[in-house]
């Protein structure tokens, strides 16, 4: 069976993982702990085609009906 | 760093051992006695002072705490024989059926259970609800008939409400149970649904009985210096009495009868201690026949502990009446009665500035208007002012001392109706003291708190800290609500004959004199000279009603909309319209159009207000608001404005045309039916016959329905006042005048005409399966000639469905709102911009992605670029 890549499927938007520093700067613009930014699963189809590891930060780039382009943060735990 | 909450690694739920009770208990209770006859409380009684104190003053003889601070402690009662405890007799009933008489392990083979018990310890590890196969294993347990370890028989257990269990013929006695549920081996009870680890099973049946400290039942001393127990104590004293009985007739060896029988009644006394609801057991009762509210009824339903103590509570300072309109008041004020006034409070601490003032005030006292309830000076003692030597106590009051005075004029309140489903439905008014005994409130704002006045009641509460006041002041105050977060649209404004009187007073033919202008104005408050007059007419000179309205726009409006009562002519004549319903405004100069709904009525795309909300301040808008609907009043009553029911009456012409438009219809209606049972009926896409049938129908009824209105319509013109009404948007709408005038038209149920009643037919006047319009619910009478019997009948089948519909809905809303506002009540808005949670976790990034309030937003944009062109130019783009 060929494998579907997620990515390319219209719902999903666009996943990136944070280089450490940037993550770093991430945690410190918003002044929170990993845990406090939204999640996201280890086991989350897109998180793991992007190859997101546990504790990294993933950067998901979505459109938004209010403000055209939204930039949302999730913390990759277990799961 | 952020501080890290502590985390709740796990909760336990489980059952108290007879052990653990007398473990917790600080004394055994033998006596059913309270007190001795000095009053002190009995050592090893009910109200034992080791079980804590409610008395101020005393000390706890067990944690040396004063009232207040001691938590109370439990005592135990030992209980001659074992009782069931009601709360658990299901679980009990389980236990029993799934488990052997003799051997007490579940009747299932040994192969099966470890099945199960494996399957319990991987649903534990995962975190399921491992106690849901119990259901399961009880089901199949139950109905085994030779115990498949001991081989032993089973027979019948049969549960008789509420605590008894047969066996056979035989009754098992508490003792019986509990020896039985002893049995159960760990591994079973786990399969059973209980850990072992928190609960025995036999600890269902209870041995040792908790008896609950003097704080939760205490008893009150009454005016006449009688004591009265609370209901708990008057049932413990039973379990106590009945327990003492049992145990010395057991030891003076009485008949087995008569202990059975006592035991049964302590059996009952628990129970009905537990809950005083159980289905088949006369609830216990108060000597004096009331029926007593045990601890089941201390939590449960509205009144109980969680929806009655926890979720909501009764507040002091608050006040509720009936409320009535006043329009003379500003929105932001509230008319509160004297009465009201001289019972709520506001504590003022005296300083060099207001001794003066609050001495006349407290030498005035509860009685007399502006004055006061109470003193407290420094050292914290209160002086009532009803008894106290007020002329004395106004001497030496100096500063430091705090004097709570009555509510007064300018005084901050929140005032608020429920349901509260917005936050508009709490705001914080100026207080207006006023003769009578209701809230009178201003029109404009019973739309926030959807109010009416056909005997509403709404309450109000008064902020007693300056904090409190400050903060109800400058967040909640009614101007600072004009505009809703829902649509960013004024909730406050206009309503009804506000909107009326602004139409006929900016009317184009609206000519005022030199006294009705000047009465107009001093009607909005306002004292400024008159404009100079538009037209001067045979040595007269006239204002037209659009100079004066424009007295109230701030300098340097520019508006430019098409009003509600435009007919969007194909081609737009603008400032030529014939009905001028093009509305431009140019520095605060009314040049053009009307003003209806468009202009500033609440909860309608109202641009005059909207604008002034948005460019002026929540002051200006206000202020605009009170002017404006005063000056409408004052017009509409100067012009005289009234609708009565000949504004319905149409010329017999009309109503003749009209009954031929109907009598078409009809025929139309039975051709369709025709082509139909002659199967000539051509079928709409995706529809049987029968659907298209159904469409085609109504689609011709509701044709002829607004074929009827229109002529009704042309025959009710623009100087009738039901219409004016109507095409302002002030009240009422063309419909309801055409189904007054003209026809009622079809009545339906759930979208479809009326089909439902007899067989195949409404009703029995009519012939099996007829189809006709009459038949299926049309109404060709209009309301005022009246509806015929049956007409009637159908109209009553179709407005049913509205008040059912109204009915589902507000339960079914009522329930969302409640999960939603317990889901998002933490969530605030930081000043970083982000929504986070009440652990600082982030929910967005940026509020609604876009970060703008919506309150603040022009029609939900942070920036409306065509609005701002035409703000400057006074040009619409279009
Ligand atoms: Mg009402
Ligand atoms: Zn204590
Ligand atoms: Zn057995
Ligand atoms: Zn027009």
């Amino acid at each position: 069976m060929v494998e579907f890549d997620v990515r390319r499927h219209v719902l999903v938007p666009k996943h990136e993982v944070m280089p450490p520093e940037k993550a770093r700067e991430i945690l410190e613009k918003f002044r929170v702990s990993p845990h406090q930014l939204p999640l996201v699963k280890a086991s989350d189809p897109v998180a793991k085609a992007i190859g997101a590891k546990l504790g990294d930060i993933v950067k998901i780039t979505r459109d938004s009906l209010t403000a055209g382009k939204a930039i949302i943060y999730r913390y990759v735990t277990e799961g | 760093m952020m501080r890290v909450p502590k985390l709740i690694e796990r909760m336990d739920f489980g059952l108290l051992s007879p052990d653990e009770i007398r473990k917790m208990s600080v004394t055994r209770i033998v006596t059913a006695d309270t007190y001795d006859e000095d009053g002190y409380p009995i050592e090893r009684g009910l109200m034992d002072p080791r079980l804590g104190v409610v008395d101020p003053g005393l000390r706890c003889r067990t944690c040396g705490a004063r009232a207040g601070e001691c938590p109370g402690h439990f005592g135990h009662v030992e209980l001659a024989r074992p009782v069931i405890h009601v709360g658990y007799i299901e679980v009990i009933y389980d236990c029993l059926r799934a488990t052997c008489r003799k051997c007490g392990r579940i009747s299932l083979p040994d192969s099966k259970l470890e099945e199960y018990l494996n399957q319990v310890a991987e649903m534990r590890k995962d975190g399921r609800k491992w106690w849901v196969v119990a259901d399961e294993i009880v089901r199949s347990a139950s109905s085994v008939e030779k115990c498949p370890h001991c081989g032993e028989k089973q027979q019948q257990l049969k549960f008789e409400k509420p605590t008894a269990f047969m066996e056979g013929k035989n009754r098992l006695t508490p003792s019986d149970v509990r020896e039985r549920l002893e049995r159960i081996t760990d591994d079973d009870a786990m399969l059973l649904g209980i850990n072992p680890e928190v609960a025995r099973p036999e600890w269902m049946v209870l041995t040792a009985l908790p008896v609950p400290p003097v704080t939760v039942r205490p008893s009150i001393t009454l005016e006449s210096g009688v004591r009265s127990e609370d209901d708990l104590t008057h049932k413990l004293v039973d379990i106590i009495r009945i327990n003492q009985r049992l145990s010395e007739n057991i030891e003076a060896g009485a008949p087995h009868l008569i202990v059975e029988d006592l035991w049964e009644l302590l059996q009952y006394h628990v129970t009905t201690y537990f809950t005083n609801e159980v289905s088949g057991v006369p609830p216990a009762r108060h000597r004096s026949g009331r029926i007593l509210r045990t601890l089941a009824q201390r939590l449960k339903g509205k009144e109980g502990r969680f929806r009655g103590n926890l979720s909501g509570k009764r507040v002091d300072f608050s006040a509720r009446t009936v409320i009535s309109p006043d329009p003379c008041i500003s929105i932001n004020e509230i008319g509160v009665p004297e009465y009201v006034a001289k019972t709520l409070t506001i504590p003022v601490r005296v300083t060099a500035h207001n001794v003066e003032e609050l001495r006349n005030f407290v030498r005035r006292g509860p009685d007399t208007h502006p004055g006061a309830n109470t003193v407290i000076s420094p050292d914290g003692k209160r002086y009532d002012l009803r008894y106290a030597d007020r002329e004395e106590l106004a001497k030496t009051l100096e500063q430091g001392f705090i004097v709570e005075r009555h509510l007064m004029d300018d005084d901050i309140v929140l005032f608020n109706r429920q349901p509260s489903l917005h936050r508009m439905s709490i705001m914080a008014h100026e207080v207006r003291v006023m003769p009578g005994r209701t809230f009178r409130l201003n029109l404009c704002v019973c739309p926030p708190y959807n109010a009416d006045f056909d005997g509403d009641e709404m309450n109000l509460h008064a902020p007693q800290s300056e904090e409190a006041q400050a903060e109800a002041w400058i967040l909640m105050r009614v101007q600072e609500q004009i505009l809703s977060p829902r649509f960013g649209g004024p909730i406050i404004g206009g309503i009804q004959d506000h909107i009326t009187g602004a139409y006929l007073l900016t009317r184009r033919d609206t000519l005022l004199t030199r006294e009705q202008a000047q009465q107009l104005l001093a009607a909005a408050g306002l004292a400024v000279d008159l404009p100079k007059p538009a037209i001067k007419k045979d040595g007269t000179r006239y204002w037209t009603g659009k100079q004066i309205f424009s007295m109230l726009l701030p300098k340097g409006l520019n508006l430019a909309y098409k009003a509600k009562i435009c007919e969007n002519c194909v081609r737009c004549k603008k400032e030529e319209c014939d009905i001028d319903a093009y509305v431009v405004i140019r520095d605060g100069q009314l040049l053009n159009g009307v003003m209806d709904a468009r202009s500033y009525k609440a909860l309608d795309r109202c641009e005059v207000l909207d604008r002034v909300a948005k460019d002026y301040g929540t002051t200006a808008a206000r202020e605009f608001l009170d002017r404006v609907t005063r000056l409408s009043i004052a017009a509409a009553t100067m012009f005289g404005f009234t609708t009565g029911i000949d504004d319905e009456d149409i010329p017999p012409e009309a109503r003749e045309r009209i009954d031929e438009i109907l009598d078409e219809a009809r025929d139309k209606v039975n051709k369709l039916i025709e082509i139909y049972n002659l199967g000539e009926m051509e079928p709409l896409p995706g529809r049987s016959l029968r659907e298209t049938l159904e469409m085609r129908i109504m689609e011709v009824l509701a044709e002829s329905r607004d074929n009827a209105g229109e002529i009704a319509e042309k025959y009710l013109g623009l100087d009738n006042h039901a219409v004016i009404m109507a095409r302002i948007g002030a009240r009422g709408s063309m419909l309801n005048l055409t189904q007054m005038a003209a026809c009622v038209g079809q009545q339906s149920v759930r979208g479809e005409r009326l089909s439902r009643g007899y067989k195949w037919r409404t009703l029995p006047h009519y012939k099996v399966g007829d189809l006709g319009a009459e038949a299926r619910g049309f109404i060709g009478s209009s309301y005022k000639r009246g509806l015929k019997p049956l007409e009637f009948f159908f109209h009553a089948m179709g407005g049913r469905e509205g008040l059912v519909d109204t009915a589902v809905r507000t339960a079914q809303s009522g329930y969302m709102q409640r999960r939603l506002i317990n889901a998002l009540q933490d969530l605030r808005v930081g000043y970083d911009g982000t929504v986070r949670d009440d652990r600082g976790g982030i929910v967005q990034f940026v509020y609604g992605e876009d970060g703008i309030d919506p309150a603040r937003s022009d029609g939900g944009r942070a920036v409306n670029i065509e609005k701002i062109i035409e703000r400057v130019t006074g040009f619409s783009g279009g």
